[in-house]
């Protein structure tokens, strides 16, 4: 768990980040929107203490950061940045092994470990270890990166625009690779970006910051029901409301007994992907399936119309 | 454009514009003198042609082959026939300048002496020309470069100890001088290379400084720049008063050699000169290195001199190695004028030569200089690249 209590950082006068004060639970991804000048990089780098704060607090684990030299709190850390940061003259394997390294692992747990990231980031050894990061594509790069963040197992991961550099179908496949990993290590991640839609898409919480001040800091369902500000409003953009609201809830959540004709979607999909399904095949009702296949009932349009309309 | 590349014909004999350039500069050499005569070594010479400098069947057979060898500069040809054509070209003008002295000095002169004309030069510099371009168009690989460098040393030093030069007037200049070129050979590498490991001691870790704390660097920049304006004899000749008096009160200065005139100066003022090439080089190296590396090093949880060490100064590395090179083959060319002040090396038979207006005795000195230096920048240039390219497997 990570507390931030009125940090805040002040450069001559100008207030960057003005007294910030959130909570990120265990196995959280926070992300924080803003626009560029918003004070949303500087308050990661707060809590890594690549920036040191003027005044307030950060506790992980309850345990203020300021009680370890900064060089020792960062190896616990993970860290991605945006482009990567990869050391351009050290190889795959060398890159990822950094922060181990600098622990003083011994060599077989350390071999043993970038192995293993290896895989699990679909990179094999034999084939990827030895390589250069200018050998490799930009999403290699970027999973490399992340898997290098990952080294030392840390329990908290700090991202600054980590897909920025990424084109779209790259950047897709790395945000649902980074909901796996999320997943299966349960990492507390933090992480920085501009884009709304990246926001609600990856956060199971958004902070919206604008000129060094927190906005709002919900889950998305509230920031797109009921966004704090005229600001976050702005920020979410006017049009795609409703499907935002469809794309945060699960099919199988909202399954009606019955039956109905034509190809079934998935449980496990978005309302959106249920509407999108419904209107492209100009059908009132679908069937629905669980992940094995079997039929558990049936969608309508009626629901979907229901679901989409703003809260009361 | 298109209309008139259509309807031009196509040219049958296609002309390479460097060739044109050495074409020039050799058919310029047949005006002056091959090889010059003179009774001894200060009158004025005899200019020879290369027809009456050689035998009459030798210098038919350099003619010729000149011809063939322009020829195959002027055209468009393979990149191979230009090599071994301006190689050949090569050894036959160092072969036949060595049979021109030969052939001139009459048996048993010991004071007459036969040097290297314009036209010899003239030539020399064409072919190396033609050598130097086919061998870059090669693209040869670091280790190939060095080999090539011995394989040419080993040639020279083949026809050095074949005594095919013995008869010319730089080796006469060099056999009564044999044990002083020596001598003063180890000492002008002494400064050039002792004044390198001293700029590149201090040089490296002040580029850091200045790198690191940013209101120094355009001080310590600007410092630089100016003693490198400072004119080469005027800072021997400015060394001179504080090293004498560092000299003559600073306890023990004298017992390690240092004086106001002699290798002391010389040496602190190639050392001044090297300054500014390794420390704005190892600024711009660690200038250049990504801020997202380093970002990223400070975010994993490097310290300040782990971060030096691993990520920013092997990636600076390059650059600050090119900075090197540009000391060693400066210092090389520079440590000639430390003569002047008694600090010794090459530079002692330039100045000895131009005093006796010998001008052999100037090339004793001169060429083994050009060569030192040629071969620096060689040498370094390939380890410049390997450092380089290490990071960059084929």
């Amino acid at each position: 768990m990570i507390q931030i209590e009125a940090l805040t950082k002040d450069y001559d006068g100008l207030t960057v980040v003005d007294h910030v004060t959130m909570r990120i639970d265990d196995g959280d991804i926070a992300v924080i929107v803003g626009t560029s000048g918003s004070g949303k990089t500087t308050l990661l780098r707060m809590i890594n203490r690549l920036i040191e704060p003027t005044s307030g607090s950060v506790r992980i684990d309850g345990k203020d950061t300021r009680s370890v030299p900064a060089h020792l709190l960062r190896r616990e850390i993970g860290y991605v940045i945006q482009g990567h940061g990869l050391f351009p003259h050290r190889t795959v394997g060398q890159n990822i092994a950094t922060v181990p390294v600098l622990m003083g692992w011994d060599k077989a747990r350390i071999d043993r470990r970038v192995e293993e990231l290896l895989e699990l980031f679909q990179l094999p050894a034999g084939q990827f270890r030895d390589r250069l990061p200018s050998e490799l594509s930009g999403g290699q790069q970027q999973r490399v990166g992340v898997a290098r963040a990952l080294a030392a197992e840390p329990k908290v991961l700090l991202m600054d625009e980590p897909f920025g550099a990424l084109d779209p179908i790259i950047r897709a496949k790395a945000q649902a690779d980074l909901v796996g990993i999320q997943k299966r290590f349960g990492t507390t991640i933090v992480l920085v970006t501009h884009d709304m839609e990246e926001a609600i898409h990856l956060g199971t919480k958004i902070a919206v910051m604008d000129q060094g001040k927190l906005l709002q800091y919900a889950t998305p369902a509230e920031i797109v029901v009921k966004p704090a500000t005229d600001f976050v409003g702005e920020l979410l953009g006017s049009g795609d409301r409703a499907f935002r609201l469809l794309g945060l809830r699960r099919i199988g959540d909202f399954v009606e007994p019955g039956e109905a004709s034509g190809a079934p979607v998935s449980a496990e999909q978005t309302l959106r992907d249920g509407l999108e399904e419904a209107l492209w095949s100009g059908r009132a009702v679908l069937p629905v399936v669980d992940g094995a296949g079997n039929p558990v009932g049936r969608l309508t349009l009626a629901t979907l119309q229901r679901l989409g309309a703003r809260p009361q | 454009m298109s209309d008139f590349a259509a309807s031009a014909p196509a040219p049958r004999i296609a002309v390479d514009k460097l060739g044109v350039l050495i074409a020039v500069i050799a058919a310029g050499a047949a005006v002056p003198p091959f090889a010059a005569f003179r009774a001894n070594r200060i009158v004025v010479g005899i200019s020879k042609g290369i027809f009456e400098a050689l035998p009459m069947w030798e210098a038919m057979l350099v003619a010729l082959a000149l011809t063939a060898a322009i020829l195959v500069a002027l055209l468009k040809t393979p990149n191979l026939w230009r090599l071994v054509a301006s190689l050949a070209m090569l050894a036959l003008l160092f072969v036949a300048i060595g049979n021109a002295a030969s052939f001139l000095t009459p048996e048993g002169d010991k004071l007459a002496r036969v040097s290297p004309g314009g036209g010899f030069w003239l030539l020399l510099f064409a072919f190396a020309l033609l050598a130097a371009d086919s061998f870059t168009r090669l693209k040869l690989g670091p280790w190939l470069r060095i080999l090539t460098l011995l394989l040419v040393a080993g040639a020279i030093a083949g026809l050095l100890w074949s005594g095919a030069w013995n008869d010319l007037s730089i080796l006469k200049e060099y056999a009564n001088r044999a044990e002083a070129f020596w001598r003063e050979g180890q000492t002008h590498i002494a400064l050039a290379l002792g004044s390198l490991a001293a700029a590149t001691v201090v040089g490296i870790p002040l580029g850091i400084l200045c790198h690191r704390v940013p209101p120094m660097r355009a001080a310590v920049l600007n410092v630089l720049n100016a003693v490198q304006t400072i004119p080469s004899i005027a800072l021997f000749g400015l060394l001179i008063a504080p090293l004498a008096w560092v000299a003559a009160n600073v306890p023990g200065a004298a017992a390690i050699g240092i004086s106001g005139i002699g290798a002391a100066p010389a040496m602190v003022a190639l050392f001044a000169y090297s300054l500014l090439p390794v420390v704005a080089n190892t600024v711009v190296g660690l200038e250049g290195v990504p801020p997202a590396a380093t970002d990223a090093a400070r975010g994993m949880g490097m310290t300040g001199w782990q971060r030096l060490a691993k990520v920013e100064f092997p990636l600076a590395f390059p650059v600050i190695l090119t900075g090197i090179r540009i000391v060693l083959v400066q210092n090389i060319g520079l440590a000639t004028i430390a003569a002047l002040i008694g600090g010794g090396g090459f530079g002692v038979f330039v100045f000895q030569g131009v005093g006796q207006t010998a001008m052999d005795l100037v090339l004793l000195g001169a060429v083994p200089t050009v060569m030192l230096a040629f071969a620096a920048a060689v040498i370094l240039d390939a380890i410049v690249e390997m450092v380089s390219t290490r990071s960059r497997p084929a």
